[in-house]
């Protein structure tokens, strides 16, 4: 075991796992971190703590994530290179450890111009790829990036994403390589809507034999609205959401229940596909939906370990 | 080179203040050949300021001359014994260049008339785009040529986030990918095993994170 949190249990115990999310709040309540948890609770087997989401300032990631915690629940916490350097990510990871924190996922992060401060400065001092390789190596080697010793150990199973739907398409299956190869034990991927595409780099990944070196979780976006569909479609980089799902959620007569039935025929279509270990639902704003999503997909009750 | 861009009138006008003469200061080299600080627009400026002057009803006399390089000390002593006759300076040169006026003449003041923007070149007529950021580690060995330090809004070293998509970046689509450049480039050469490598974490201290720069090179120094 690499860390022991109850996602990693899951997955090398051969489950299907289900992961969902929880953005913290533009504030300080710790009942809000508790309230939208316990919606989540015993339905999903780790919850991912975003790291100031679109750049948007929020309740930081690691207090969250301690909040978790406390209340007996996993979480991932998510890490972005946008807002610390090396030294603070390293001394964040610590603190994290201490909290009891078990799995961290390692992101580029979403460029400030989308938040809230788009005058404010980015740091990327490291880039999502050499962050999973220095947690590997903190985790591992019990060492610092520059080499000094770490006192105690820092049991983290680490995660990393991967966009299927950015481009250049070719180079998508060797980052995930690379990702791989800097030591990532899981993978999360942008929410997927077209499967055609997810197929061919499902493919791609099995020809490399990566989906024997590491766990692959799908993304699932439930859609709330015709509108929110179109918003992805249209404007969200990394998604690509077809014209088809679209006009489905244009043409409902209840678009939130179409939502629903779109979120659990992808996530039946996802798991037909092999190298596939489980899902990562990101219902941010709507953590109601999840357990409705979980149970109508046929993976609730989740595995107690 | 070095591009810049001439600052807004009204923001000029508000640094020269209560100031009756303005000598404006051009610069021969980078910033005349990107239409931002050369002769021409130096000319360009002083009657704009005169006129700008005298509609605000506070005259302002405005008097013109450029040299070959303004971060130059050879260039720029030869201005010393003119610059008495005036309140202030106004430079059109980049960054270094008003700080090469500041620093050699200490007792006038000179003021920025441009923003230095970035080190590039015109892609085309009227079209500058940035290139290098002098990190002071050069790797465009290992991108193919092209430098994701400057071009990748996130300066990434190991590939394309996941706000790539057709072929633009996620901050802005009049933003090249910078990874998706490096990607085809390197196809096109065959070496896309250059890629695969993980590009450990750089060295920053090369780059202005290691604080201001120098360069002494002992064989050049004149000896006296």
């Amino acid at each position: 075991m690499k860390s022991g949190s109850n996602l990693e249990k899951v997955l090398t115990e051969g489950h299907f796992a289900v992961t969902g999310e929880l953005g913290p709040p533009k504030g300080s309540s710790a009942d809000f971190i508790r309230r939208k948890a316990e919606i989540l609770r015993n339905y999903v087997d780790a919850v991912n703590v975003t790291d100031n989401q679109t750049a948007v300032v929020r309740m930081s990631s690691v207090a969250a994530c301690a909040i978790l915690k406390q209340i007996g629940m996993d979480p991932v916490m998510q890490m972005t290179c946008r807002d610390r350097n090396r030294i603070a990510i390293q001394s964040d990871i610590l603190g994290a450890v201490a909290l009891g924190v078990g799995n961290l996922l390692c992101l580029t992060g979403d460029h400030q111009k989308f938040g809230n401060h788009p005058e404010s400065k980015n740091v990327h001092d490291l880039d999502s790829i050499q962050l999973v390789q220095m947690v590997k190596r903190m985790r591992d080697d019990g060492q610092f990036l520059c080499g000094d010793k770490i006192s105690g150990g820092v049991p983290l199973f680490i995660g990393a994403a991967a966009n299927p739907f950015g481009d250049p398409f070719e180079f998508r299956p060797l980052r995930l390589e690379k990702k791989v190869r800097a030591g990532a034990d899981f993978i999360q991927t942008q929410g997927v809507f077209d499967i055609e595409r997810f197929a061919r780099f499902m493919e791609k990944v099995r020809e490399r034999g990566l989906h024997e070196k590491v766990y692959i979780l799908a993304g699932i976006i439930p859609m709330k609205s015709a509108g929110m569909a179109r918003y992805m479609r249209d404007y969200v980089a990394g998604l690509i959401v077809p014209d088809e799902l679209v006009r489905r959620m244009e043409t409902a007569q209840d678009p939130k229940e179409e939502g629903v039935r779109i979120a659990v025929e992808l996530i039946h279509q996802v798991r037909e596909i092999e190298g596939v270990r489980g899902i990562h639902i990101m219902a941010v704003a709507w953590e109601e939906i999840v357990p409705v999503i979980v149970e109508r997909a046929g993976l609730y009750p989740r595995p107690i370990l | 080179m070095i591009v810049g861009e001439q600052k807004p009138l009204t923001e000029i006008m508000e640094q020269l203040g209560e100031a009756r003469k303005v000598l404006v200061v051009g610069c021969g080299t980078c910033v005349t050949v990107c239409f931002a600080g050369g002769e021409k627009e130096v000319a360009i400026l002083a009657s704009a300021l005169r006129m700008k002057s005298r509609l605000e009803n506070h005259p302002m006399e405005v008097d013109e001359v450029t040299v070959q390089r303004q971060c130059e000390w050879e260039y720029i002593d030869p201005l010393r014994e003119r610059l008495q006759e005036y309140d202030v300076i106004l430079s059109l040169a980049c960054g270094i260049g008003v700080q090469a006026m500041n620093e050699r003449f200490p007792e006038f003041i000179t003021l920025p008339g441009l923003n230095t923007t970035f080190l590039g070149l015109p892609e085309e007529q009227g079209v500058w785009e940035e290139r290098c950021q002098a990190c002071g580690d050069c790797i465009l060995d290992l991108t193919a040529g092209i430098c994701p330090i400057a071009r990748c809004s996130k300066q990434l070293l190991n590939g394309p986030c996941g706000g790539s998509q057709r072929g633009v970046c996620e901050v802005d689509k009049n933003i090249p990918c910078a990874w998706q450049l490096i990607w085809e480039r390197a196809v096109r050469l065959g070496r896309e095993e250059w890629l695969l490598e993980i590009q450990p974490p750089k060295n920053w201290s090369t780059s202005r994170d290691g604080g201001p720069r120098k360069i002494i090179r002992e064989d050049l120094k004149l000896t006296t």
